[in-house]
């Protein structure tokens, strides 16, 4: 519903920075690292592009949460946040010992994880 | 003792027996599987002697034991018990069963002493018994039918006991697929008795039977009863339905004496007389009986004229003899019939017996011409033999004479007979004397043809014991049944046991004429000169002079050879039934089976096969190819939500 409130564009784009321009800037992100998990095949971009997806969203809850007045989206980011360094973590971890058995981090060695 | 208990001795002993044998047939020795099965036969024998005690001491009139265990099935209207009869027909037939299986069963511990598979064998002996008492005993269609499937099966077993050997295998199971045919017929009989009398059970049947004959060939009962007796034809081996029994000869020779001689193949002629009632209100089912009975009597006689091994002559002499049990209820004469049957018994599983000890005494040699001058080999297996030719031939006084002489006699006198039938039976006897004559003879008489590495020995007295008690019955079985024209000059004035025992039950012949007796001395005389006199000429033939036979089969040219080959009856099965049959079969097969139902499914596999080629690409286990299309769904789906 509050979706629905975004204001028209204003008619002087270039120098009143706005909501808008917040949601382009994340959605530009997010498609950036949308790509890059799609495209990319080294591990480590793939991570670094997940954050980026991550990221794009958080600035999308800032964003909205600045525009509204509401404290709810900042305290997601802190959530999202929390997520984003235990999945780097975790996947840093896979990457690290992938490349200790392959010398590469190539996504295709992570096949070998089945069971 | 109570007739409950005594009955399930009687029924449950060889089952138990079966059981022991059967479970442990690879651990029992000869000896103890022998000891085991034998017992439990003798006791069934003892309890059915104890029942006859009791039947004797009732009045003649009400001599019944009817024993119920349980119901059985109880459906709406259709209710069945398991319930048991012995009355004067089954009480004969209990004592016939059991008493000559306990002596075939002792003669086997002799003849199957070498036997691998011996426990194997006692166990199946038994479990027929138990089967054959259960089709002797059952009171009501369904329990005989029971009997009826099992003995067929252990028929099947025995005849296939030697089932490595390809020929005997299929043997049995030529055996089994005839009977099954038969089997079928007597399914359908039953379904139609029971939509006529709504009830399966005999006393039942007997009592709801019309006042008057059925004359319509399309009558429930004529057409319930011709069932009935296509289901007799196959289990008692007549026409067209014989040809299991010559060739059922394929297992041990004991199992040919009780199973297709004395015993399962005169099931179908028990069946018909315990139903007479209802038989002799079906005339037309009655004629069709009795012209099938006398060909068969006359045709299977004329095959055991050719035949070279002694288990085939025997057999064909079966079905002849069967043949001429059916003549008898066919005209009426049931209790002539179950007079034949008991002395047939007798003589017949004497003889097979006999030929076991031969057989055995020649290491497995079957073939007559290489026989020849056993009798002083083996003195006691000729001499039992011997009773047995003289009883199957004819010759007074011996057990075949009289009910044989009864059969002939009522097929020319009772008003559902004919001259022709008459005259067919006695051609039978005369080709019976002939063929059994030529057995004798190439056997035990003339000149020793025995190869010279064979040296034939007398059996032990566990097979002897059992020949010499069969003899004694061969010679004394027809004396129960003695005509009244012979009693009537005899010193003492016999009764006719037979007939009075049975007539409570079996019902009479209607409109029977009053018999001339210088009428039946004539036809008596005229059976007995002929039967003697082709047992003299058979003598002739083949122990004064061995060679006439060869220039006289030479002179019948091919006819003789349409004989020995058995009328081609085989190959027109094969010709006309059998291959049309399989290559319908075939033909169904390849045009329904491969080319239609096969060719629809393959159809259907290959669309779904194609349409999997097309979409498996999709999944190649690329997870981030998987991804993408995730995003392309949120994507699409999101353009399709905004855009509405």
């Amino acid at each position: 519903m509050r979706a629905r409130k975004v204001a028209h564009m204003p008619s002087n784009f270039i120098l009143e920075v706005g909501l808008p321009h917040y949601l382009v800037l994340s959605s530009l992100l997010f498609v950036t690292g949308m790509a890059g998990v799609l495209l990319r095949r080294n591990a480590i971009v793939m991570m670094m592009s997940i954050e980026l997806m991550l990221n794009a969203v958080n600035l999308s809850f800032v964003a909205f949460s600045r525009y509204l007045g509401l404290l709810e989206g900042q305290v997601m980011v802190f959530f999202v946040m929390t997520i984003a360094a235990a999945e780097a973590a975790v996947g840093l971890a896979l990457v690290v010992a992938i490349f200790k058995r392959f010398k590469e981090v190539n996504i295709r060695f992570f096949e070998h994880l089945k069971g | 003792m109570n007739h409950q208990l005594l009955m399930s001795i009687l029924i449950l002993s060889p089952f138990v027996g079966f059981l022991i044998n059967g479970f442990r047939y690879k651990k029992h020795s000869a000896n103890l599987a022998g000891t085991i099965a034998t017992a439990a036969a003798a006791i069934s024998f003892l309890s059915a002697i104890l029942l006859f005690i009791d039947l004797l001491g009732m009045p003649a009139e009400s001599r019944k034991i009817s024993v119920s265990f349980f119901d059985w099935i109880t459906v709406a209207d259709f209710k069945v018990k398991a319930g048991f009869l012995v009355d004067q027909i089954s009480a004969v037939m209990i004592l016939i069963v059991t008493g000559v299986g306990s002596l075939i069963h002792l003669f086997s511990v002799g003849y199957m002493h070498h036997d691998k598979g011996v426990a194997k064998y006692f166990a199946y002996l038994n479990l027929f018994l138990f089967n054959m008492l259960l089709l002797v005993l059952g009171d009501n269609l369904l329990v005989m039918f029971v009997g009826w499937e099992g003995v067929g099966l252990c028929s099947y077993l025995l005849i296939g006991f030697w089932f490595t050997d390809k020929e005997k295998a299929a043997a049995g199971m030529k055996a089994f697929i005839t009977n099954r045919i038969g089997d079928a017929a007597f399914l359908l009989g039953m379904f139609v008795l029971f939509l006529t009398f709504g009830t399966l059970t005999f006393s039942e049947i007997n009592a709801l039977i019309p006042q008057s004959p059925e004359t319509s060939w399309l009558g429930a009962i004529t057409i319930g009863t011709l069932f009935l007796f296509i289901g007799a034809t196959g289990k008692s081996a007549q026409i067209p339905l014989y040809v299991w029994l010559p060739d059922a000869m394929a297992g041990p020779t004991p199992v040919s004496a009780l199973i297709h001689a004395a015993t399962m193949v005169t099931a179908g002629v028990y069946m018909i007389i315990r139903l007479n009632p209802l038989f002799l209100m079906a005339p037309n089912t009655l004629m069709v009986i009795a012209i099938i009975g006398a060909l068969t009597a006359v045709m299977a006689a004329s095959i055991g004229l050719t035949q070279w091994d002694i288990k085939k002559v025997l057999a064909y002499s079966t079905v002849s003899q069967l043949g001429y049990m059916f003549l008898a209820c066919g005209v009426g004469a049931f209790g002539a019939a179950l007079f034949h049957l008991m002395t047939h018994a007798f003589f017949k599983a004497l003889m097979f017996l006999g030929s076991g000890s031969v057989i055995h005494a020649m290491h497995e040699e079957q073939d007559i011409r290489k026989m020849g001058g056993l009798k002083k080999y083996l003195p006691i297996t000729h001499f039992t033999f011997f009773l047995g030719w003289v009883a199957i031939i004819g010759m007074p006084p011996f057990a075949g004479f009289f009910s044989k002489d009864e059969i002939l006699w009522m097929s020319f006198h009772s008003p559902l007979g004919h001259v022709g039938l008459w005259a067919l039976g006695a051609i039978g006897a005369t080709m019976t004397a002939f063929y059994m004559t030529r057995l004798m003879a190439l056997t035990f008489w003339g000149k020793s043809r025995v190869p010279k590495d064979v040296h034939p020995h007398e059996s032990p007295a566990v097979m002897t014991i059992p020949l010499i008690v069969l003899g004694i019955l061969s010679v004394i079985g027809g004396w129960i049944g003695i005509p009244h024209v012979i009693g009537s000059i005899l010193p003492g004035h016999p009764e006719n046991i037979w007939e009075h025992w049975l007539s409570p039950v079996i019902k009479a012949v209607p409109n029977l004429g009053h018999a001339e007796a210088s009428q039946e001395w004539l036809l008596m005389g005229v059976s007995v000169t002929l039967a003697a006199a082709s047992a003299a000429l058979a003598y002739h033939f083949y122990v004064q002079d061995p060679e006439k036979p060869k220039r006289f089969a030479a002179a019948m040219g091919k006819f003789y050879e349409v004989v020995y080959n058995k009328y081609f009856v085989d190959e027109g099965y094969f010709a006309w039934i059998i291959n049309p049959l399989v290559r319908t079969s075939k033909n169904i097969w390849f045009y329904v089976d491969v080319n239609f139902i096969d060719k629809a499914t393959y159809v259907l596999s290959d669309i779904v096969r194609g349409g999997g080629q097309f979409v498996r690409v999709l999944q190649n286990g690329n997870i981030q190819q998987y991804a993408l299309y995730i995003a392309i769904g949120i994507v699409t789906t999101l353009a399709f939500v905004l855009m509405r």
